[in-house]
């Protein structure tokens, strides 16, 4: 099915604003996407019509919202087939979610000389929560390298278990790099010796169907906002055992059974781990964008995006002197390059000028810039309301600021 | 553009034999300059002229210590205190960032530190380069004009 990029557009109302005088181009979908008026509208519908705390409310009101709120978590269910309805958890995006397992799994199950491998390309925080938390266990964080094309060396993946690894944490898709990581075989090499995995999946759901029964995976993590949906929203996925077995990691009202001074007990999964009143308006909106991706189709969304990525990979490498930093064979719609003597702020500030919104700098993975002895890079992300139009700005754009730096 | 600001630096030179320029006037004369551009490519374009022109610093004043830290480029500014005036020099490794240091130097450099320190900054804002000033920005440019200030009420009790 050919996308109807028009249409698709016309329901992203910020896409037809002006930025400096200019038409907007918005290529800085892997920070943020734009939200169609279809979430707006359910969001905004829930505000007038529905706004109530939810759970254990007795009005019409309260009902409506703690539906709406659930209705979210089914629909998230079934977009990752999870295969119990609680075993989805709503947080505030991926950096909490990753955060909750860090500490919760850790708290369970990491030990003193115990190990945690993450990757050389992850996020800051698929790196960080670990490193407070391998800090506080006195465990050991290893590290999956990648080459200079931007892949992982998942082979060396076994050698780095020992029998004293507890968990594998990567992403399923780099943030600055694109690469799409063959997750399926990181499970496997880690399952087969016993380590759970935690998938990273913030730079991925948005692009490819993910089946967590599938691929047998212990957490998954993402954010709303990033899926077309609403900031402040994101989800834990994790096995019903283990969530079982893990300790609450924020108190509050909601995740609680019964307290008293002498001994609390908590909540079933997964109030379990929703401590505090739910973000249940931003749950309702991330349901909203779910459906209105699967209405579309992400088989589509995937195509069409792979071939606005292979038609701007074509049209920046032909630059002079430009450079572009994650060559994987396997890669979603994101482009980080450098333009040989020309600083990725400068880019950045006059790209922005023109209207085409890039994001610059580290991407919050210092340590991919490290590998490549470089302080930063422009990054410019596609989504499926971007057109080819777009991209020959872009280029056009780049080829100006080019030029004013040679004069 | 480049004759015209050949123009300017002549003009400048001529004032400043005649007497020292004030910070205002200073200001002044860069907003009336900013004024005359007409579209953001000439006002960038001369940003990025000033940020070649800018003699940066030697490699050993581009230390940590002189090291202002954004986020996305890095800026060096050196002070010294001669017969009562700031001296300033800077560098980045952006050269709009050096331009627009560039511009902050030819407002303080050859001040007193009391003037500095007392200076009411409105050029920035008055030239469109407001964006850069909002404290999240990445270029550290509210850093810069902190750091010049430092400088002034440093000198300012050293003498």
């Amino acid at each position: 099915m050919t996308l109807d990029i028009n249409k698709i557009r016309k329901d992203f109302p910020i896409l037809q604003e002006k930025v400096h005088g200019k038409d907007l181009v918005y290529f800085d979908n892997a920070a943020t996407s734009q939200k169609p008026t279809q979430v707006i509208d359910e969001m905004v519908k829930y505000y007038y019509k529905y706004n109530s705390n939810i759970h254990r409310g007795v009005h019409y009101l309260s009902n409506k919202s703690t539906d709406g709120n659930e209705n979210a978590r089914k629909i998230v269910q079934n977009f990752i087939n999870a295969e119990h309805l609680h075993e989805i958890i709503f947080t505030r995006g991926t950096t909490e979610s990753i955060n909750l397992v860090a500490n919760s799994f850790a708290e369970r199950y990491i030990g003193e000389g115990d190990e945690v491998i993450v990757s050389e390309m992850e996020h800051h925080s698929n790196i960080v929560p670990w490193q407070l938390v391998c800090e506080k266990k006195k465990a050991v964080l290893k590290v999956i390298p990648f080459n200079d094309n931007g892949e992982l060396l998942v082979d060396q993946l076994d050698e780095l278990i020992t029998d004293r690894t507890k968990i594998v944490a990567v992403n399923h898709i780099s943030n600055s790099l694109g690469t799409i990581n063959p997750v399926q075989k990181i499970i496997d090499i880690a399952h087969a010796r016993g380590v759970k995995v935690l998938v990273d999946a913030a730079q991925s759901v948005q692009h490819l169907k993910i089946d967590v029964q599938e691929w047998d995976v212990d957490f998954l993590v993402f954010s709303g906002h990033k899926l077309y949906g609403p900031t402040g929203i994101g989800v834990l996925y994790g096995k019903e055992d283990l969530l079982n077995e893990m300790p609450p990691w924020q108190g509050g009202g909601e995740m609680i059974k019964e307290v008293r001074f002498s001994g609390t007990t908590y909540n079933e999964l997964p109030f379990k781990f929703e401590a505090g009143t739910p973000n249940y308006i931003d749950a309702i909106g991330l349901g909203a964008a779910i459906e209105y991706v699967e209405n579309i189709g992400l088989e589509n969304i995937d195509a069409y995006e792979q071939e606005l990525l292979a038609y701007a990979t074509e049209k920046l490498s032909s630059i002079d002197g430009l450079k572009i930093y994650g060559t994987a064979e396997h890669k979603t719609s994101v482009i980080s390059f450098l333009v040989d003597g020309i600083h990725f702020y400068d880019m950045g500030m006059l790209l922005d000028q023109m209207g085409i919104a890039v994001r610059t700098g580290t991407h919050c993975t210092e340590p991919i810039m490290q590998h490549f002895g470089i302080d930063g890079t422009v990054r410019a992300s596609f989504s499926f309301y971007n057109t080819k139009e777009e991209i020959d700005a872009l280029y056009n754009g780049i080829l100006k600021v080019c030029k004013m730096f040679v004069h | 553009m480049p004759s015209k600001s050949k123009e300017v630096e002549v003009t400048t030179l001529c004032l400043s034999i005649i007497r020292e320029m004030t910070i205002n006037e200073i200001q002044e004369e860069i907003i009336e300059e900013f004024a005359g551009f007409e579209d953001w490519m000439d006002k960038y374009a001369y940003l990025i002229e000033l940020g070649t022109d800018l003699q940066g610093l030697d490699e050993q004043y581009q230390t940590d210590q002189n090291l202002i830290k954004g986020c996305q480029s890095k800026v060096w500014f050196n002070a010294s205190l001669e017969e009562g005036k700031v001296k300033l020099e800077a560098d980045s490794d952006a050269i709009i960032v050096k331009g627009i240091a560039a511009l902050l130097i030819r407002v303080f450099n050859n001040q007193t530190p009391e003037d500095i320190m007392n200076a009411d900054l409105n050029f920035i804002d008055e030239i469109g380069l407001k964006q850069h000033l909002s404290p999240t920005r990445s270029n550290g440019l509210v850093s810069m004009v902190k750091q010049i200030k430092m400088y002034g009420i440093a000198f300012n009790h050293v003498k």
